[in-house]
């Protein structure tokens, strides 16, 4: 993956150095610096509410040197003065050639950035971005995938649900989604048969209430491809501890989890 | 608006009805940062590891007179030190006031003896995590071997048992469970830098990705 990075001083060694440990994930794809390292200018074409606390915005962005499944970028916004505040968030669109891509934001209390997305933003408005960004958290569609989620954490791994649909994968795909409720689950109408929701604080009649549990991630590890799974857990870190943990336990190899912790 | 930067015009658009946060000229503030107060986001990408104090253990090798391996007792047996002050993420946010205990790395080198021709070294964690640094950003009190975090032990989920600090760079050079460091005479890209993330990291001059 090293053959797109440039720039670099040649290395008089050839091998890398790698630990005498286990070794960590390694990286996914190349991540070319030269398109990451441009702002452009994105246009917000359309607000669409997901949920009483999570929006998605879809943006036209000239240039868009497009994305795998997973990956995020930094967006930023300028005030009169100057001041810039930027952020990272995760795409929540899958890559297509429809020259717009799409995040999804929850409304944080006091967020600088995405208080102005949920209250100010109208379309046409224009604000900055580049990326894509990091090819650890990406899912090129080449391994059968096992996704972990909860709350705004489904963003990136919605974007490799509707890769996998989009492009019509045999490849098994499942995704593993927490949510508070039914009202706070994004994305609750577009989920299929891969999906599982577990609930947390309040649930459709019927269906248990309580956190996600080995129970849940058990018959993934049971039933498992004969390649076995690339496992990819996203949300907040005490929901990545917990999800990681119950992967391992359920013997999910710890080379094969990639985690992205939102904060 | 424009500003420049490694000589490329960057034009500026003045987001519509943005003001941000309020103002306070903070000169420990790092470009492109904010003050986390009291939170302390945790973003490795890895599984935590379960590791006890009793599996700890730090070796520096490489080009290097004496190589040397130090488990939990010998390494708490060198010259306590610690920092206070600033941490960068490179994900935006700063924390002010911080506080680690530890042992200098100075301490830990000094048992070694680097050899002349060290310029780099690799870092690297117990669970195979790998940064990059200049020997010169390790050295001259500027990098710890911290166990203690305001005054207990470290949180596994922050690098505990114990993890490497080098606060002046952005913290992901700054690795968790540290296994050791190899001092190599030339520069090789650790986890991050092989993923679109810049070789130095200096928060001071914005060097988050590659390129910049």
């Amino acid at each position: 993956m090293t053959e797109q990075i440039s720039g670099r001083t040649p290395r008089r060694t050839p091998e890398r150095f790698a630990p005498p440990t286990r070794f960590a994930v390694p990286g996914r794809i190349g991540v070319n610096e030269r398109t990451a390292s441009v702002w452009r200018t994105a246009t917000l074409t359309g607000i669409r509410p997901e949920t009483p606390r999570a929006t998605t915005f879809r943006f036209a962005v000239p240039g868009w040197p497009g994305h795998v499944p997973g990956q995020h970028l930094l967006l930023r916004l300028t005030a009169e003065d100057g001041y810039v505040a930027q952020r990272h968030y995760s795409i929540a669109s899958a890559p297509d050639d429809s020259g717009h891509i799409e995040l999804t934001l929850d409304r944080v209390e006091d967020g600088e950035v995405s208080g102005w997305f949920h209250t100010v933003a109208r379309p046409g408005d224009r604000i900055e971005m580049r990326g894509p960004l990091s090819g650890f958290f990406a899912w090129p569609g080449d391994r059968p995938a096992l996704l972990l989620g909860a709350g705004s954490g489904v963003v990136p791994l919605m974007s490799m649900v509707r890769h996998h649909r989009a492009r019509d994968m045999r490849l098994p795909l499942r995704l593993l989604v927490s949510a508070r409720g039914p009202e706070d689950l994004i994305y609750a109408r577009e989920y299929g048969a891969e999906t599982t929701a577990v609930f947390t604080r309040s649930a459709p009649e019927g269906v248990a209430v309580g956190r996600m549990t080995a129970a849940h991630v058990a018959p993934f590890l049971a039933k498992q491809p004969p390649s076995g799974w690339e496992a990819y857990v996203c949300g907040s870190n005490s929901f990545a501890e917990h999800a990681s943990r119950l992967l391992v336990a359920a013997g999910q190899p710890v080379e094969r989890i990639r985690i992205e912790r939102f904060g | 608006m424009s500003t420049r930067r490694n000589g490329i015009t960057d034009h500026v658009n003045i987001t519509r009805g943005f003001t941000g946060r309020p103002r306070v000229h903070d000169p420990g503030l790092p470009p492109g940062q904010y003050d986390a107060g009291d939170d302390w986001p945790v973003l490795s990408a890895e599984v935590t590891p379960d590791l006890a104090p009793a599996d700890w253990s730090f070796r520096i090798d490489g080009l290097v007179a004496e190589p040397r391996t130090w488990d939990w007792e010998q390494a708490h047996a060198l010259p306590a030190s610690s920092y206070q002050g600033a941490i960068h993420c490179v994900t935006s946010w700063s924390k002010f006031g911080v506080r680690f205990g530890g042992v200098s790395l100075d301490a830990f080198l000094h048992g070694v003896r680097p050899h002349g021709s060290a310029t780099h070294v690799v870092a690297y964690a117990h669970t195979g995590y790998t940064a990059n640094l200049p020997l010169a950003d390790v050295t001259g009190g500027r990098a710890w071997i911290v166990w203690e975090y305001d005054g207990r032990p470290l949180p596994a989920e922050h690098g505990g048992p114990a993890r490497l600090i080098v606060p002046h760079l952005y913290f992901w050079k700054s690795v968790k469970w540290i296994a050791g460091l190899r001092l190599l005479d030339h520069d090789e890209p650790g986890f991050w830098e092989g993923n679109g993330y810049h070789e130095r990291g200096n928060p001071w001059e914005e060097q988050r990705y590659s390129g910049d």
